[in-house]
């Protein structure tokens, strides 16, 4: 085969793949470390909407122990979805996106590895905040763990599809709505078995099985949406 | 046929507002399918004819 | 490029001339609206007068004849538009695009069509004009799925990024549509007792399935009519700079 010329930095192509992973990974966490308001602003938000509840529906503990286990991942699921808008933005808008794309690197390996960056600024803080509120509406000590691992395991699937959504949109200026209304109907597998764990958890059910089948969605997920996402990044920026 | 009088079939054993209700939206749902395009194709043909006029003038 | 094997068909190139395709369509209307009319005309009269009524349900087990064939257009018409949003990205070809684009808005009444039905049935049947069951709320969420892929193809001005972004959209929609599927059903038993379901009878009579099979029939004769009419407006609004679009409006 002809040697193709590329601007690739020779070096073994594995080590690449995995240098430029960390390098995209540690890029953006650098960049949202920075900007310490975007980390924030969710967490906030998921605490206040998990405050909306007792003050809506009912301060009896008994409600809310019961209602606790979807109340925790609604939240979730809206401020995940509420820090989706920004993944791509700022990279579309000042140009670096349209240079990821041009470069010869596997879009795939720079897509998941913003996904990941993603969720460890917004998913994993979440599921460590998620204990708290759970204490907050009453949550029996027995559906802590459940919660915390479902969370765990959930909210890198919300991550990779909100990023479906999130990389649709980043060209349109008012791209915030459209993202919920793209991604939520998708997001309905994930809470379905999320909050039954949790509810199994407190009841005293066997957990397995629903870990197994958000695992395997997560699985899927990773699979396939880094593709539909690289996919819908080119149409958003090339047309 | 299984009803015996024409107001029988009207009420369909007392759940004669839900059957014609049902099949009234139904009927609904397709006319508008329907025409909806038909209206369309209305409105885009003229629009083409006045943006055709317009290029003959101008040429 | 005669060493290279033709593996499709000549009418599908064919089908990517947007004049050819819209000739087509139009040779095409005149019959399926014929049969549309005649199968829903019969399919009525019959499901109305002639079918017998459930000995459980009584009179309004009759709405099965438009919340089925409506439920099953609903969900076929989703997989042709992912399949044609599929093809127009694959194979760049306009028509696939604009057919994707004109299964949106009638898929989307169809499910409304079947939710609506679907609540007006669960009256009479379970009391109450809507109940959590898993095939409605599963129509729910299809219904938010079309939804979104109309608001997508609204918000994009740029028509070909419109229609490549809800092709994506609509093929991410598809995959997940199983999933949604399987983890309703399975939220349903857990959360539902056991109740009377609409549309699951252990056997249904010939009497009864056979108009609804003429229904069935006739919706899809319907949803033909209109998908064409749209394409059909579609190649007309998209190629309105093309000569023959030029020439067939100068006859006019």
């Amino acid at each position: 085969m002809e040697k193709i010329v590329t601007n690739e930095q020779s070096g073994s192509e594995g080590s690449s793949v995995s240098g430029l992973f960390g390098a995209v990974l540690k890029r953006d966490l650098m960049l949202a470390y920075r900007k310490k308001s975007d980390l924030f602003n969710p967490l906030i938000f998921f605490l206040m909407v998990a405050t909306l509840f007792p003050l809506g529906v009912s301060p009896e503990p008994e409600f809310l122990a019961e209602i606790a286990p979807g109340v925790v991942w609604v939240a979730a699921l809206l401020a995940t979805l509420l820090s989706m808008d920004g993944l791509f933005k700022s990279d579309f808008e000042d140009g670096t996106l349209e240079q990821t794309l041009l470069s010869p690197q596997p879009l795939f390996v720079v897509v998941l590895a913003k996904v990941l960056a993603h969720w460890m600024m917004s998913g994993l803080p979440l599921a460590l905040l998620a204990p708290l509120l759970a204490v907050m509406l009453f949550l029996p000590a027995e559906g802590m763990s459940g919660l915390m691992l479902s969370l765990l395991l959930g909210t890198p699937t919300l991550s990779l599809v909100g990023a479906i959504g999130a990389a649709l949109t980043v060209g349109l200026r008012k791209g915030g709505v459209l993202i919920s209304l793209l991604v939520l109907p998708l997001y309905i597998p994930v809470l379905i078995f999320g909050t039954s764990a949790v509810q199994a958890a407190v009841t005293g059910l066997p957990l397995a099985g629903f870990f197994a089948l958000l695992g395997a969605i997560l699985a899927l997920g990773l699979v396939l949406a880094p593709l539909a996402i690289g996919a819908a990044l080119r149409i958003s920026v090339s047309g | 046929m299984s009803f015996e009088s024409f107001s029988e079939f009207i009420a369909m054993g007392g759940h004669g507002f839900y059957v014609w209700l049902s099949y009234a939206i139904a009927l609904i749902v397709i006319v508008i399918n329907i025409v909806n395009p038909a209206r369309q194709k209305k409105k885009i043909v003229s629009d083409l004819v006045r943006r055709l006029r317009r290029e003959n003038k101008s040429s | 490029m005669s060493e290279k094997k033709n593996w499709m068909p000549r009418w599908f190139y064919q089908l990517a001339s947007p004049r050819w395709s819209y000739d087509i369509m139009g040779k095409l209307l005149p019959g399926f609206t014929v049969a549309a009319l005649l199968f829903l005309v019969v399919g009525t009269v019959w499901a109305l007068a002639f079918a017998p009524s459930d000995y459980q349900q009584g009179n309004s087990f009759r709405i099965i004849y438009i919340h089925v064939p409506s439920a099953v257009l609903a969900q076929s018409c989703y997989m042709m538009m992912a399949i044609a949003g599929a093809i127009g990205l694959i194979w760049k070809m306009k028509v696939a695009d604009m057919v994707a684009k004109s299964c949106a808005p009638i898929g989307a009444t169809m499910a409304l069509l079947a939710l609506a039905t679907g609540a007006i049935w669960g009256k009479p049947t379970w009391g109450s004009w809507w109940v959590w069951d898993a095939r409605l709320t599963s129509m729910l969420i299809l219904l938010f799925l079309y939804l979104g892929v109309i608001a997508l193809y609204s918000a994009i001005e740029n028509e070909a990024m419109a229609a490549k972004s809800a092709a994506v959209l609509a093929l991410v929609g598809l995959v997940n549509i199983p999933i949604i599927k399987y983890s309703v059903d399975w939220w349903n038993t857990l959360h539902q007792p056991a109740t009377f379901k609409l549309t699951e009878r252990p056997a249904m009579a010939t009497e009864m399935w056979l108009p609804l099979l003429v229904m069935v029939i006739g919706f899809y004769c319907f949803f033909a009519v209109s998908l064409m009419m749209r394409t059909r407006n579609e190649i007309l609004v998209r190629e309105r700079r093309a000569s023959w679009v030029k020439e067939l409006v100068g006859k006019q």
